[in-house]
């Protein structure tokens, strides 16, 4: 049955769910011309209203609803307002280059919204059932969105490239899935929780090859090394506001996915899993650190970044304590934070109104664009981590917990990759700088990219001064998570 | 009894041939007509479980909706299945490899396969007992009931299958002619027609 409860919790999914049908209405049945502006612009009302409603109305206490199906608590509270922000964030910058490049059509702001109920889906996942389901929901309609340029030949490739791939790790999501349940007999976290907890059973070969297809399908999912061959493709062909949408939301959805199923169902199966982890992240810190360097394409480039902050994002999942818990959430708010920063200023290369994406077409920007200069700095130190930036923050939170659960090879293999990392961020600091101007970027930059450049680079190179609102919501998240019953 | 029985081994005989020649027959198209036989024959497996509806809903969506569109879609497409092939033999042992170390490592789990003791207890048995209710409403007591979180994000799958499959393929080309009923209700005779005189031997 469904009850009044079981609505409440799902709420914001369903509230966004039904928006996404209205628009469809609205986008058809109003004038051809505006459709796009109308729904993208009431896309973000609704992103907003419920971006909202998580920050000062929803308790963050745990309730479980739909038989069991559907979990929110803190934990999900947290990553869902990061998602949501992504979401209005890539939606505002992207509008000009919408219009633009020839993807001005008003389904673009409906797939992101469904994209969206997908990742809080994802996120409120408390069964493998409901996991997959939100999985493919997100999935798909980001496969649409990459290919949404079709009459580019890039952009389809991209679309295609995703899909293909996409499919086949949902397979072996799937397989895992299926051996867990055919361990277990249920596919429900609590259940699996309560069988796994160190004591009640031993985990035997079936559940560790079953746990490891799905974490193989996850880590496709937040493309961690060895599943990352998709990434510099995709985000270099898809358009460069649905990369910079794959770079935040998504990842940050699959990274809460990813924590809540090892800690949550397998918290006392952590040694089996552990190793697993350690090796797809120091693949993904190493990998992301030296294939960075050979690029030329800006866009490619961030997907290699991409891949290498997922590498420190699973470190705090290695250490598998409440504290690498609370680092990993830390660390993708400010990951989101200067992304969209970065990839505002990506949006902004622009010569004679035709989007550029290499790396050398940045020379000089320093003398036409002193601010866009300013903000690439800012936002290339702190994906570096350097401090005071934000970034630093992020990575220093995540290294102490793996140093608190001695992990210390860990550690010292994240440190030594974020340096070798650091060449490339502050190669493009040196080529904006010192190197002479060539083409001049467009003047004026709109609108909407200068206030996020601007809110997203105070936000990283002030953060250091009041941290206090993100590290006390974060520890509360990663409370929630950790006190579950289990 | 034994009719059962050999009714399990040639459906589940035609079944797996059926399977081999679909990837084993050259011509695209008798591959999909393959693979209709490989579903009535699952099918058939399933009414001898006693999952009738199963069976009928396999028949209706996999046979009636899924193999004919595939093989619309292969036949409207001109796809060159030999061109499609050609990297194969370079791919092989590579493949092969993977798929060796993969079977392998099944193998070993598959041998070493335990089911917990706890999970009896746990798997509480979701279905109403099957001589009580027929398949059909035993489904339909889940799929509305304890498992309508599911059903409607299915829903939701589809709707944004659908969207995408419009957003990628549907163009608004110039210059297509619509039929307007108003219009031709509108139209009058003299709109249409004109008399003309034509004098003998002329022509017009």
């Amino acid at each position: 049955m469904v009850t009044t409860p079981d609505l409440l919790a799902a709420g914001p999914e369903i509230f966004l769910a039904v928006m996404g049908m209205v628009l469809m209405m609205i986008g058809v049945f109003s004038p051809e011309k505006r459709a796009l502006g109308i729904v993208s612009g009431l896309t973000v009302a609704s992103f907003a209203v419920v971006l909202a409603y998580y920050l000062f109305m929803a308790s963050g206490e745990r309730s479980v609803a739909f038989a069991g199906l559907f979990v929110t608590d803190a934990f999900a509270i947290f990553m869902k307002a990061l998602v949501l922000l992504g979401g209005i964030l890539v939606l505002l910058m992207g509008d000009s280059f919408v219009r633009r490049e020839g993807m001005a059509r008003f389904e673009f702001p409906i797939l992101v919204i469904y994209a969206t109920v997908g990742m809080m889906m994802m996120i409120s996942a408390n069964d493998l059932i409901s996991l997959y389901m939100g999985l493919e929901l997100q999935s798909l309609s980001l496969y649409v969105i990459a290919a949404i340029q079709r009459d580019r030949i890039r952009s389809s490739e991209a679309g295609l490239k995703y899909f293909v791939l996409g499919a086949l790790s949902s397979g072996l999501l799937l397989y895992g899935c299926s051996m867990i349940y055919g361990f277990a007999g249920t596919t429900q976290f609590e259940a699996l929780a309560g069988l796994f907890d160190g004591k009640s059973a031993e985990a035997s070969a079936g559940l560790v090859v079953g746990i490891v297809f799905l974490s193989a399908g996850l880590a496709f999912k937040v493309s961690a090394v060895p599943f990352h061959m998709w990434t510099p493709d995709v985000y270099e062909g898809a358009p460069t506001p649905v990369t910079a949408f794959f770079a935040v939301a998504p990842k940050v959805a699959a990274i809460a996915l990813f924590l809540r199923v090892m800690l949550e169902p397998f918290g006392g199966l952590i040694e089996e899993w552990r190793q697993v982890i350690v090796l797809i992240s120091v693949a993904s810190m190493v990998l992301g650190a030296f294939a960075a360097i050979a690029q030329n394409n800006i866009k490619r480039l961030m997907a290699y970044s991409s891949i290498g902050h997922v590498g420190y994002a699973l470190i705090g999942l290695a250490a598998g304590s409440e504290e690498g818990l609370r680092g990993v959430l830390i660390y993708m708010a400010i990951y989101l934070v200067m992304n969209v920063g970065a990839f505002a200023c990506i949006l902004s290369m622009k010569v004679n109104d035709r989007m550029v994406e290499n790396i050398d077409d940045l020379a000089g920007t320093a003398k036409s664009h002193p601010m866009m200069a300013l903000g690439i700095l800012i936002f290339m130190f702190s994906l570096a981590g350097i401090p005071p930036m934000a970034g630093f923050f992020g990575k220093f939170f995540i290294f102490m917990s793996a140093i608190e659960a001695e992990l210390y090879t860990l550690a010292v293999i994240g440190v030594v990759s974020s340096v070798v990392g650091a060449y490339y961020y502050l190669r493009i600091v040196k080529i904006v700088f010192f190197d002479d101007l060539m083409e001049m970027f467009d003047k004026p930059i709109d609108r909407p990219l200068r206030v996020i450049m601007a809110a997203t680079g105070i936000v990283t190179i002030l953060f250091f001064i009041w941290p206090s609102p993100l590290l006390e919501s974060a520890s509360v998240a990663a409370a929630a998570l950790f006190a579950t019953p289990g | 009894m034994i009719i059962q029985a050999l009714a399990f081994y040639l459906f589940a005989f035609v079944a797996v041939a059926a399977g081999v020649l679909v990837i084993a027959s050259r011509n695209p198209v008798h591959s999909v007509l393959f693979l209709i036989l490989a579903f009535f024959n699952s099918a058939g497996l399933f009414v001898l479980m006693g999952a009738e509806f199963l069976a009928m809903i396999l028949v209706i969506v996999y046979v009636g909706a899924v193999a004919v569109l595939f093989l619309f879609v292969v036949m409207m497409l001109d796809i060159n299945f030999v061109e499609l092939r050609s990297g194969f033999a370079q791919y092989l042992p590579v493949g092969a490899l993977v798929g060796l170390i993969l079977l392998a490592e099944l193998l070993v789990v598959g041998s070493g396969w335990v089911v917990i003791p706890q999970a009896e207890s746990v798997a509480a048995a979701p279905i109403p007992p099957i001589d009580q209710v027929t398949n059909t409403e035993a489904i339909g007591r889940l799929i509305y009931t304890k498992y309508v979180y599911l059903f409607q994000a299915a829903g939701l799958v589809l709707l944004v299958a659908m969207v995408g499959a419009i957003v990628l393929t549907l163009r608004s080309r110039a210059g297509v002619r619509k039929q307007r009923i108003g219009d031709q209700v509108a139209r009058r005779p003299d709109d249409a027609i004109e008399v003309v005189k034509v004098t003998t031997g002329s022509g017009i």
